[in-house]
């Protein structure tokens, strides 16, 4: 049998990125960009922070999604991107979960 | 069995195949080769070594201690010896021993493979292997460090006047050596099984493999940065962990620790999935609950990542939290349990054959229990403030690194020492060696519970004089457990030019690693194998049993 | 039958490993095996940021005030620039996949000399905060609010450690650009074997992906007061 057939069997899944996404998602970040620049420069009380890492989570995700094609990649792609953050997660959590509670006094 | 697999064996009746040793020669076509069985003899040489520079530290200190004032060494070179065997023994034997050593060679192999999925990579860590222990060599020979392998800050950082950069750079790239080799090992079991091997049929070594290379992954970078950061501070002077300085000591802790406990479950998960391999194979029996223990390893792996604070009870973190980090130690115990219990239903009412790799596989599981069940005693709170750095804590793990992975993975290099050398060990002697090593293993560390128990604190060379007799028989056990240890370097490497030639399955195992010849042919097998039975099928095996010869 | 020859007979992709099945195989295990280096990484990174967020709680007033030493437009075009070459580091795959040997060439060359333009800015921003004196160590000055300068030192330290960090990934980055841009131009890649360039995209993408977070930590702190 042909082993150029028998080799692409198992061929690399051939989903190519139109052109038109690779620029949305471009122009998506500069403006995340912006925005996230924008709204550090103005009061917004203890919400700066949490909209700093919400825009910048949004940008990151998409270029996770789309430049690194993880939306068409296999389940197991998925399972290890979204495990690595849940770990991370996992030091941050418990970590904080002492440093924020060593002021707690017992009753 | 499929016919290609019979038909292999038949024809590897012949004593002069091409195999794997004889395939190429010179010195570099060792060193550099893309083999993965001839780097985990590059491997399996230097663990061995560094075992040994492990074991002599250990030898001293024990010395050290038959009395109780400090009169053989200094205070400040016991601080070192002590600081050298953790360091050694850790970041260079138990931490790459089974994966590097069996999981390089038996892996592919049980995996329908002719090799991992990168082999170039996994040459790149033994190199890194070599370079990270150099480094911690020299800084041996130019004077050594006397922090503890924790590291503790601010002593390391700040007051210490040893080689703590130098070692710290070299478990840095120990941790390189040892991402990588998970990375492969995961990679290869994910992509390049043979046709027909799902994941339920896969010997729990690979499960455990697999386990242990996730946690590989994701524990050490946080090893890497940590010890990074305690670079940069000792070497520049900020005060990432210095509280002078307006850093925060327990933050070392806690990253150090974030990677250190997962740490030893990378140590004990291969050692797991030898015993399941070992006693299939010795009881001619499906290991029982074949899903639980394969779980139990996952298990394991994830909640091993949610206790690490339980190394911080008395440090000064929250009560609050040292709560939650006790309550999951306990958790974490339960996966454990459940393969103890499997291990321990499998031999129940089974016909055991009493070889080397049973004997010690038959001890791990009995001493990994004891130190296992001490280590809950450590994760309930009011108790390990009492114990805590007092020798019950060295006692709980050494009972389970030495008679728990030292002793697993004795008994994986003696059960895959056929397929590796093609010959037999001398059994007797083995046998020997085995009593010798549990008898001198326990003679050492249970008089440590004691030790700790009654208040002998950890990590000094002097001590209270009514400590004197459980310390002189811990030193005797030390020498006995020396011997043990001796007798198979010296038979194993006898029997590789004096040793009866074993054929391709002495044991009459089943597994893939079996069908193959001994010493394997470089690509393992003629033939792709294409696998149609279970995991462990020794009632369908004895069925067909009567082409295939075994010992 | 001969017990020489390899599994399956196949006359040979060029690039195609003998541990291999087939190209498929392979192109899934190197794009699993950089995605798993990538996990490290988030790890390796994360490690730093959970020590930086820690002391961030602890010392907000101080990380205000580092971050206010920072020039932000510097920063801001710095982050448009690497976003820049990350679309043409996208821009290159997808001509590796359609087989395009002169875009492939051009989009890698630009990423280069984008991830270059990223390195020149962050260089100069460097000497400036050495000029300040605000490398920590031995040569850190500081004058404004004395109570503070422990503290803004430690933020100093994280800002160097993760952006040197960060650097050090791109200019390994760049390498890996070169060699792969000698690649292509050898026309080595093409529908049926563009892996190497699709994990050097990971990688690429990655290190904008940590850029990204950096940029608001480091950069964008509003402070309580400036004073």
């Amino acid at each position: 049998m042909a082993d150029h057939e028998q080799q692409l069997e198992h061929a690399p899944h051939h989903h190519v990125t139109s052109l038109g996404v690779y620029f949305a998602v471009f122009f998506a970040l500069a403006a995340g960009t912006l925005l996230t620049w924008y709204a550090s420069t103005i009061d917004l009380g203890i919400w700066n922070t949490p909209i700093a890492l919400a825009i910048a989570v949004a940008k990151a995700t998409l270029v996770i999604l789309f430049f690194m094609h993880v939306i068409h990649s296999t389940r197991l792609t998925w399972v290890v991107v979204i495990g690595s953050f849940l770990w991370l997660g996992v030091l941050f959590v418990l970590t904080f979960a002492d440093y924020l509670t060593r002021g707690w006094l017992m009753k | 069995m499929t016919t290609a697999t019979l038909h292999d064996v038949r024809l590897v009746g012949a004593s002069t195949n091409r195999n794997y040793i004889n395939d190429e020669y010179g010195a570099l076509s060792w060193l550099l080769t893309k083999d993965h069985k001839r780097i985990a003899i590059l491997y399996l040489i230097s663990v061995s070594i560094m075992f040994v520079l492990g074991g002599f530290f250990a030898m001293m200190m024990r010395i050290e201690l038959l009395t109780p004032e400090g009169d053989l060494l200094t205070s400040d070179t016991y601080n070192k010896f002590f600081t050298m065997h953790g360091v050694v023994m850790i970041f260079f034997f138990l931490i790459p021993a089974i994966p590097a050593v069996l999981g390089n060679f038996i892996l592919p192999i049980q995996l329908g493979a002719k090799d991992l999925a990168f082999p170039k990579i996994n040459l790149l860590s033994w190199y890194l292997y070599m370079a990270a222990a150099i480094v911690g060599l020299v800084v041996i020979i130019t004077g050594g460090v006397d922090t503890g392998w924790t590291f503790y800050t601010p002593f390391s950082t700040q007051y210490s006047n040893t080689h703590v950069f130098g070692t710290t750079l070299a478990g840095f790239i120990a941790g390189f050596s040892s991402i990588l080799t998970g990375l492969n090992f995961i990679v290869t079991i994910h992509r390049m099984r043979a046709p027909g091997l799902t994941w339920y049929r896969l010997p729990l070594f690979v499960w455990a493999l697999y386990a242990t290379s996730v946690v590989m992954l994701l524990a050490t970078p946080v090893l890497a940065i940590t010890l990074m950061m305690l670079m940069i501070e000792r070497t520049i002077g900020v005060g990432f962990f210095d509280p002078a300085l307006g850093g925060d000591p327990v933050l070392y802790q806690h990253m150090f620790w974030f990677y250190s406990h997962p740490a030893v479950y990378i140590m004990i998960l291969p050692a797991m999935g030898v015993a399941s391999d070992v006693v299939a194979a010795f009881t001619r029996k499906k290991i029982f609950g074949y899903r639980f223990v394969a779980f139990s390893s996952l298990a394991i792996a994830f909640l091993g990542f949610l206790v690490w604070a339980h190394h911080l009870f008395v440090a000064g973190i929250s009560v609050y939290s040292a709560m939650i980090f006790s309550f999951l130690s306990f958790f974490v115990a339960v996966p454990s349990a459940i393969k103890v219990f499997n291990w321990t239903a499998t031999l129940y009412r089974a016909s055991v054959s009493w070889q080397t790799p049973m004997l010690y596989i038959l001890g791990f599981i009995g001493l990994f229990t004891i130190g296992g069940v001490t280590g809950l005693f450590l994760a309930s709170i009011g108790l390990d403030i009492h114990v805590t750095d007092t020798y019950f804590v060295v006692a709980h793990f050494h009972y389970v690194m030495v008679g728990g992975t030292v002793m697993a993975y004795m008994a994986g290099i003696h059960y895959w020492w056929p397929k590796i050398t093609g010959k037999m060990y001398p059994e007797w002697w083995a046998r020997l060696a085995a009593l010798l090593v549990f008898v001198g293993f326990n003679l050492t560390f249970f008089p440590q519970f004691i030790l700790g128990y009654v208040g002998m604190p950890r990590r000094y060379h002097a001590y209270a004089p009514e400590f004197q007799v459980l310390n002189v028989l811990s030193t005797a056990g030390a020498s006995v457990l020396a011997v043990g240890y001796f007798l198979p370097i010296i038979y194993l490497v006898w029997s590789i030019w004096y040793g009866r030639p074993a054929g391709p399955n002495p044991w009459g195992a089943v597994g893939l690693e079996w069908t193959t010849s001994s010493p394997p042919p470089k690509e393992n097998f003629h033939e792709t194998p294409v696998v149609t039975w279970d995991a462990y099928d020794y009632p369908a095996m004895m069925k067909a049993m009567g082409e295939t010869q075994h010992v | 039958m001969s017990d020489v020859t390899l599994s399956t007979e196949h006359h040979h992709h060029p690039f195609l490993q003998h541990h291999f099945e087939d190209l498929g195989q392979q192109h899934e295990a190197s794009t699993l095996g950089m995605w798993m280096f990538l996990c490290t990484e988030i790890l390796f990174f994360g490690g730093v940021l959970c020590a930086y967020w820690i002391y961030r709680i602890m010392y907000p007033e101080a990380w205000a005030v580092g971050a206010a030493q920072q020039n932000t437009l510097f920063g801001g075009i710095n982050t448009i620039v690497l976003i820049i070459s990350s679309l043409t580091m996208a821009l290159a795959v997808r001509a590796a996949q359609l087989g395009s040997r002169s875009w492939q060439l051009i989009m890698l060359f630009s990423t280069l000399v984008f991830g270059s333009i990223f390195l020149g800015i962050k260089g100069y921003e460097y000497s400036m905060h050495w000029h300040e004196g605000l490398f920590p160590g031995s040569h850190f000055t500081w004058h404004e609010h004395p109570a503070l300068a422990q503290k803004v030192q430690l933020f100093m330290c994280f800002y160097w450690g993760m952006t040197g960090l960060h650097a050090l990934h791109m200019v390994i980055g760049a390498g890996l650009l070169l060699w792969m841009m000698w690649r292509a131009w050898r026309c080595d890649f093409g529908p049926e074997y563009y892996g190497p360039v699709e994990v050097m995209g990971l990688y690429w993408h990655f290190v904008d992906i940590v850029w990204i977070f950096l940029f608001p930590f480091l950069y964008l702190i509003h402070g309580v007061h400036h004073g």
